[in-house]
């Protein structure tokens, strides 16, 4: 993946595909101790207890339309080439959260990416799932929890295009700031 | 850019309720765009940004994007599934920004094919 940031698009979709309605994805910048480490839980129905030592194996999958399953070990190995460490939980019935991190400074971390067109590229394609977007850069942070953004919304959908770019605009500025001295 | 606030969301509420207000019933024109991992590394959120932008500029509210897994022909992705009720659902193969807009345009509103990048039709 040319991004980190598809990465997260990547391993949301699969807790969606399990039935999750809850995806929380949290990215934590530590540039002082060159650090970046991006979690994500969901709550779908899990990965059963067998299964679990073979999800990054790139030539297993449990889906029937092909014969590679590529989304974990591709984060795994992105993880461990840039001097990480990759971690996947889960609990069949209570769901999964995959953890990864990567040396800021390494010379093959991708970019980040645009963390504002996943998350709304997220919402966008799966409106009745909830998004919780935490972002720690040292200290700071913020989250953006679109259970907040829905009760706001009093019925309008929340893949208006209008609402949408809201999101993406709120995300934007939001980073800017954070990152701001 | 000024920070948004809550204020700004219940505004944009009120002027998107305003124009729904005609909205009722389910969706005309269903648009499924792959996203399994070949999917998104082949270039799917891009398909997704110009169907946000495509979208906020039609006044059309009967059209529904959603995502979906790898069907399976993860060489020719991005795939786009287009469904127009009552017809056969075609998938677009290879779809980048430029088809995706071409596909909007012409199949989504117009109802024309565009056999070009069309990989099936699903009867």
């Amino acid at each position: 993946m040319r991004e980190i940031s598809l990465h997260i698009i990547d391993i949301a979709e699969n807790g969606i595909a399990a039935d999750a309605d809850l995806i929380t994805i949290r990215i934590s910048e530590r540039p002082i101790k060159n650090l970046l480490k991006i979690t994500i839980n969901d709550n779908g129905r899990g990965i059963p207890h067998e299964l679990i030592d073979k999800v990054t194996d790139p030539f297993f999958t449990t889906k029937k339309t092909r014969r590679v399953g590529l989304g974990l070990s591709l984060l795994k190995e992105a993880a461990e080439r840039c001097g990480g460490e990759f971690d996947i939980k889960s609990r069949e019935g209570a769901g999964t959260e995959v953890s990864a991190s990567f040396m800021i400074d390494h010379i093959d971390l991708a970019p980040i990416g645009d963390l504002a067109g996943s998350i709304t590229c997220l919402v966008m394609g799966n409106p009745g799932v909830d998004f919780v977007y935490t972002h720690e850069y040292n200290q700071r942070s913020f989250t953006i929890d679109t259970r907040d953004i829905k009760r706001e919304l009093e019925g309008v959908p929340v893949n208006t295009p209008g609402v949408l770019r809201f999101i993406a605009d709120m995300i934007n500025g939001s980073l800017k700031e954070l990152k701001e001295d | 850019m000024a920070k948004l606030t809550i204020e700004d969301l219940k505004r944009l509420r009120e002027d998107t309720k305003k124009k729904t207000v005609l909205r009722e019933g389910g969706a005309i024109v269903n648009i499924t765009v792959h996203m399994g991992t070949c999917g998104i590394a082949a270039g799917a959120r891009e398909v997704m940004e110009v169907l946000l932008d495509e979208m906020s500029q039609t006044d059309r509210q009967d059209i529904r994007v959603t995502n979906s897994g790898c069907m399976g022909m993860c060489s020719s992705e991005p795939n786009v599934t287009v469904e127009i009720k009552g017809q056969a659902p075609v998938i677009y193969q290879h779809v980048d920004k430029n088809r995706m807009r071409q596909i909007f345009k012409r199949h989504v509103l117009k109802g024309e094919i565009q056999t070009d990048f069309a990989l099936a039709r699903i009867q």
